[in-house]
């Protein structure tokens, strides 16, 4: 029996040659089929417009899988953590979702050591390049790619690829893809604050408006629903100002263990909730 | 075309409600483990509940749903057992503002109201008082994204009047240690809660205050109207056993 590290480098090989058989192409139309059946059901509720997810347990995953000693890449668990976002990234869009947001990479990350946040940078680096090429299925469903935070902090490479990125994608009318990278709730609340305080003249107030429009995230709708993988309760300043009607959600699996079923479970779980949320935010308007 | 429609919409209907009959199905297994759980909890059998170290929670806050916290008996019987378990602060938060305005309840129903010392009710401000030996910090929704933009009009203010013509050009500049010192001029400088407890139907913060959730841990109870003690218990034991990287 081959071992879990063995399976993953037998299926990393295999869709590497790009599934061009025959059975593949069928089994691949259908699985789409069968997606569609399913979202078609969940479509009779609401389905949330925004879904922003807490990538947590690549690190875990790969180290109760042995993939650490198993492999020479270091970074395994990021990138099998990388083919759940983009899975997880195709059926919210083809589930109706419009936008998407992800935590790739937070100001705390910084203090780990120098080898794990350099090769966390050119991965990111080599992914954003993979999202946005133009034979990409993201190019191919048209998603505008968003890259929300302190960008000047990434290394020039990383910065670089993912100005290319917003340019290439900007004129896109498809879903949105956010990714949060060197970004912390607080550093974007402080950097809003910069920004309504420089557009004064006068004697005139910062609004609540007005930090709002200068928020990272302007122009996007509030999230519907936070997810954090591997059950951790707490949202380690992520769209902390955005979440204030956001149902919580934190399943138990690791991002790499992240699969359709639980983005299922996922909208079943808020479409439980969604008239609660909806009467409250609709409550704090009315008082506006 | 249409009649396909006409017969697959009710098919959809139905496939539909089958499942979220399954999700409620899974939510009341999980319910009857946990009833479970607190029935053990209570009964004392286990004894790494009787003693649990809360030196790790230096500030607990809860979130109730507007609706539920009207039940002043039960949010005052919730301050009372959180009192008996050990809690030095308590931040309670509602939406609405509803807590804010029965503070004085509090005060009342206390055994010795000379413990319970209040402050004079403002909307647009936070409410803190003890109770048994406990401070209680109230608040609402004014108390967070406005609260932020106070702080952002002192720090302009501060900022026109140390005018200088460098600085100038470079525009304002501020850290987050200059935001929470601002947050504090402005009379809103509560602490971050370690942890945080969610009475509602659903498991959300309904606008607690941004600035102070950044590594919260974020539990949702139920309704109010069932809480237990015991279930107070588990999460605060399971809290003191949490492990927390902060991004490392």
């Amino acid at each position: 029996m081959s071992t879990i590290s063995e399976r993953f480098s037998i299926l990393q090989s295999h869709l590497e040659k790009n599934c061009k058989s025959k059975i593949s192409k069928i089994s691949g139309y259908v699985g789409f089929i069968m997606r569609k059946l399913l979202f078609s059901v969940l479509s009779v509720g609401p389905i949330p417009a925004h879904v922003a997810i807490i990538m947590d347990g690549n690190r875990r995953f790969a180290k109760r899988h042995s993939l650490l000693q198993d492999s020479i890449d270091p970074a395994s668990g990021h990138r099998l953590g990388f083919r759940s976002l983009i899975s997880t990234i195709q059926y919210s869009f083809e589930m109706g979702v419009k936008c998407v947001t992800v935590y790739a990479f937070s100001i705390d990350n910084f203090k780990r050591s120098p080898q794990e946040v350099q090769l966390l940078m050119d991965l990111m680096r080599e992914k954003i390049e993979e999202m946005s090429a133009e034979d990409g299925v993201f190019q191919a469903l048209h998603v505008k790619i968003n890259f929300w935070g302190n960008l000047e902090l990434l290394t020039e490479p990383t910065r670089l690829s993912a100005k290319r990125a917003m340019d290439t994608t900007v004129h896109n009318k498809g879903p949105e893809l956010s990714v949060c990278v060197a970004y912390t709730s607080t550093n974007e609340i402080t950097h809003a604050i910069e920004a309504s305080v420089s557009e004064l003249k006068g004697k005139d107030q910062v609004q609540v408006s007005d930090l709002e429009r200068n928020l990272y995230s302007a122009g996007c709708v509030e999230p519907d629903i936070i997810i954090r993988t591997s059950g951790e309760t707490r949202l380690s300043n992520f769209l902390l100002w955005q979440s204030d009607f956001t149902h919580l959600q934190n399943p138990k699996p690791l991002w790499p263990e992240f699969s359709l079923r639980h983005l299922v479970w996922a909208v079943l779980e808020y479409q439980r909730v969604y008239a609660y949320l909806k009467n409250k935010k609709e409550g704090i308007e009315k008082n506006k | 075309m249409i009649e396909a429609s006409v017969i697959a919409s009710p098919i959809l209907g139905v496939v539909f409600c089958l499942l979220h009959v399954i999700v409620s199905l899974v939510h009341t297994w999980s319910h009857l483990v946990h009833q479970i759980q607190c029935l053990i909890i209570s009964s004392g059998l286990l004894s790494k509940y009787q003693n649990i170290n809360l030196n790790r929670l230096r500030h607990l806050a809860v979130v109730i749903d507007s609706e539920d916290a009207k039940n002043k008996s039960k949010v005052h019987q919730l301050l009372c057992w959180l009192s008996d378990i050990g809690v030095k602060y308590v931040i309670l938060y509602d939406i609405e503002g509803v807590m804010k305005k029965s503070d004085k309840a509090y005060e009342k129903s206390s055994a010795n109201p000379s413990e319970t010392k209040c402050m004079d009710f403002a909307p647009n401000m936070p409410l803190i008082f003890d109770m048994f030996g406990m401070t209680v910090e109230i608040i609402s929704y004014t108390d967070g994204k406005e609260a932020v933009a106070k702080g952002a009009n002192y720090l302009c203010s501060n900022y026109l009047k140390n005018q200088d013509d460098t600085l100038n050009k470079l525009g304002p500049k501020f850290t987050e240690p200059d935001i929470s010192s601002a947050l504090k001029a402005v009379g809103h400088d509560g602490p971050e809660p370690d942890l945080l407890l969610v009475y509602g139907p659903a498991r959300c913060h309904l606008g607690f205050p941004a600035w102070r959730l950044r590594y919260t841990e974020i539990v949702h109870m139920g309704p109010l109207s069932s809480m237990k003690l015991s279930a107070v218990v588990k999460v605060l034991y399971d809290f003191s056993k949490k492990h927390q990287n902060y991004g490392k």
